[in-house]
């Protein structure tokens, strides 16, 4: 068991011009469950291989427990990954891969063999230790990917979207088993995902990566009711919430017809315009003409809530997010009892306690 | 196998079956099945000549009008081709005749029209010549079909091939030949193909052991006679062979003539050809290695010699042993270099080399044939071993 430190950890990959991961800062304690997320392409795979010893890191450090572990190689690290295809030896049986680390290390036979059967038992594999990985189904496999990690009791455990390869229902259901296998097992795991379901459900704290940069690392909750800026108000979330820039008045922002109330001090350096975002949870819905107006185009009931989809009536106003593809909607969320119809036209404005506004040039959370 | 109307048109499972002529319209399925009959009926027809012709003169008393027989004026060829093609549309009526035909044709007779001439190929092309070798294996020097000449001798052939030394060295040669060709190929591509991977330059450096595979076995023989070519010490050299070792201040060797290096030396040369086309079945196999199983390894904690031993080796076995294989039955069969650079003289022939002589030069065919089902002997267990492995090595993967 250890912490992971990553220091100002840089990867630039040769003819680039702009770093994959840039200067990364995160200190991950002993024990934690930290999930790596992010869109395509935003560095978070990179960041885990340069944490296992498979990416080069140019710049900066990476400490695992007080070992400067930069310039080790993967097998001298003491880590444990889990590959998104799982990696497993095709010629070796399901007890063999499991032990192969072991074997490699110079661990005595049945000793190799106990642990193994321990790492089996904890993952229902016990039947299938004889079998090719060909024989397996592909829940299985990931299970024997997990078992490979487990046997080797690693400092650290790495997984790269384990989940990936499974399908809807066995996903979920591996989800929760993973989470308690790592809080029972108490190995600090570093573990990417670009689901922020998955992110939101397993990880003890959330690193959002966006271009090689890191955005926000804090517990799940904190991520969801204080994003740190645009980028992870919009990605954190399902649905996602509504961000609309918005006119700044003297006392305040303007949404629709509603006044927002800001605070003069967040609002000083703002500029004349802030983003202002609201999710689909904490929208209040009128009729009587106060807020912003907004044509209902879709209605998803759910039974007890019901989604509402809907434009703004008025064409200056755009969701942030819109482009030429679409326009993206305004969602609330109303009570199932409750619906507008399509085409109605109704009012909406964020319920005071739940207003995120950011800058509108840097995207920084200004509330 | 259900019954031939329905394969042929499903799309057509309602409609009247009086309608013959809409069916051959409008079922694509049926006129692609008709492409490929049509196919097999001219392998058939072409076969049926060959029995045809072969029973015309075969059995002479009957009198045949003597175009089918010897058709040797251009109005008895004419009168053959006329005969073969009235044959071909009688054959090809027929059996339009049943596919069309508005009953159910039995199923053996669509397996027959189908599978018949494919058979009869096999069995005129490879069995009936197997068999007939066979049993010239167990007759005399006079071809087996002629009763006045040959006897039948049972297996002194095969003593002749065991206990004489003459052919005892052939059988070692071979031996030598099947044991280093693929061993030193084999060795030498796997080599090769690990150190050039993911090089810079490593698709010339591929070419360049690649390119012997296109010169013919002559071509590669006649280029190393002139490596190994002989001139006495007194006189300039002109094989490179012989001139390095004057630059080494030693004396100049006949490769060719000295027993039992010389068959080394002939070896060299299909190692040579053989080499290119290990290393790069091996090299496309080694690119296939996912990526993940190497990293996986790594941080396992293998790396070098241990990476080759235990992840690179086992993932590309299949391809080791079908490059194995199809190399030792190559080299079993080797004829042409040894014709070519020594003829098989100087104790280096080996058994296919040897068959030619027996059969061809000193036309003791018994003894030719004899050999011949040494060579095939031998090569069952190969390919057989090949088949197993295979099929093992699907389970895993």
């Amino acid at each position: 068991m250890a912490t992971v430190r990553f220091d100002k950890a840089t990867r630039i990959y040769p003819g680039a011009d702009s770093p994959s991961v840039d200067k990364l800062d995160i200190d991950i304690a002993d024990g934690e469950f930290l999930v790596l997320v992010g869109p395509s392409g935003c560095g978070k795979s990179t960041s885990l291989r340069m944490l296992a010893g498979l990416e080069e890191v140019n710049e900066g450090k990476i400490w695992i427990g007080d070992r400067d572990v930069t310039n080790l190689s993967p097998k001298d690290r003491d880590v444990a990954m889990v590959f998104q295809n799982y990696a497993l030896y095709p010629h070796m049986t399901v007890a063999d891969n499991m032990g192969f680390a072991l074997k490699i290390a110079g661990v005595d036979k049945s000793e190799i063999r106990r642990r193994v059967e321990e790492a089996a038992k904890i993952l229902d594999l016990e039947p299938y230790l004889e079998r090719k990985p060909k024989a397996l189904s592909g829940g299985q496999r990931q299970r024997v990917a997990m078992g490979r990690a487990i046997v080797r009791s690693p400092q650290v455990f790495l997984m790269d979207e384990p989940l990936s390869n499974l399908d809807a229902k066995l996903r979920v259901q591996t989800r929760t088993q993973i989470a308690s296998l790592q809080r029972r097992l108490g190995v600090t795991t570093v573990y990417v995902t670009h689901d922020q379901v998955e992110a939101m459900t397993m990880g003890d704290r959330i690193a959002l990566l966006k271009d090689g940069i890191l955005q926000q690392v804090a517990s799940p909750r904190e991520m969801y009711d204080k994003p740190a800026n645009v980028f992870v108000a919009g990605f954190i979330g399902s649905p996602a919430m509504n961000l609309l820039s918005v006119p700044v008045t003297q006392d305040g922002a303007k949404f629709g017809t509603h006044r927002l109330d800001i605070g003069r001090d967040e609002l000083a350096n703002a500029g004349s315009k802030v983003v202002v975002g609201v999710r689909p949870e904490d929208v209040e819905v009128r009729t009587d003409n106060d807020g912003l107006e907004i044509e209902v185009d879709v209605i998803e009931e759910l039974g007890a809530d019901a989604y509402v989809y809907g434009s703004p009536v008025s064409k200056d106003i755009h969701l942030e997010g819109s482009d030429e593809e679409g326009e993206r909607p305004f969602i609330a969320r109303v009570d199932g009892r409750n619906v507008p119809r399509k085409g109605e036209h109704i009012f909406v404005f964020p319920k005071p306690q739940h207003i995120h506004a950011f800058n509108q040039e840097t995207g920084a959370r200004l509330i | 196998m259900a019954p031939l109307s329905d394969i042929k048109s499903p799309e057509r499972a309602g409609a009247s079956t009086d309608d013959a002529e809409a069916r051959a319209q409008t079922t694509p399925v049926s006129k692609s099945a008709l492409a490929v009959g049509i196919v097999m009926i001219l392998v058939f027809v072409g076969v049926v000549g060959i029995i045809a012709a072969s029973f015309f003169s075969a059995v002479p008393e009957i009198s045949w009008p003597s175009f089918l027989v010897d058709s040797s004026t251009t109005l008895e060829k004419l009168g053959l081709m006329t005969f073969v093609v009235l044959l071909f549309v009688g054959v090809m009526a027929l059996l339009l005749f049943m596919v069309d035909s508005r009953k159910r044709v039995p199923n053996w007779t669509v397996a027959i029209a189908f599978v018949g001439p494919a058979l009869a190929a096999l069995l005129l092309g490879l069995i009936w010549p197997g068999v007939s070798t066979i049993i010239q294996s167990f007759y005399g020097r006079s071809p087996w079909s002629d009763p006045e000449r040959s006897e039948f001798v049972g297996f002194d052939n095969f003593a002749t091939l065991f206990t004489t030394s003459e052919f005892q060295v052939v059988l070692r040669n071979t031996m030598i030949w099947v044991i280093l060709v693929p061993l030193v190929a084999v060795g030498l591509g796997l080599l090769y193909a690990v150190l050039i991977d993911r090089t810079r330059g490593e698709a010339v450096s591929k070419g360049l052991i690649f390119l012997p595979m296109a010169i013919s076995l002559v071509g590669a023989s006649i280029i190393w006679r002139f490596i190994y070519e002989y001139r006495a010490p007194a006189r300039p050299q002109i094989g490179l062979a012989n001139q390095i070792l004057i630059w080494l201040g030693l004396d100049p060797y006949q490769f060719l003539l000295n027993s039992p290096w010389n068959t080394v030396f002939l070896i060299v040369v299909m190692v040579w050809i053989q080499t290119g086309f290990a290393m790069t079945i091996i090299s496309a196999a080694i690119k296939a290695i996912p990526d993940d199983i190497i990293e996986a390894a790594r941080l396992d904690g293998v790396s070098g010699l241990r990476m080759f031993r235990y992840v690179t080796i086992p993932s590309i076995r299949p391809a080791l042993l079908v490059v194995w294989v199809t190399i030792t039955m190559t080299t079993l069969k080797v004829f042409d270099i040894v014709r070519t650079m020594t003829g098989g003289n100087f104790q280096t022939s080996v058994v296919a080399n040897e068959f030619y002589t027996q059969s061809f030069r000193q036309f003791d065919f018994g003894l030719g044939a004899a050999l011949a089902v040494l060579l095939f002997v031998i090569v069952i267990p190969v390919v057989v071993y090949q088949v197993r492995q295979l099929r093992l090595s699907e389970d895993i993967r």
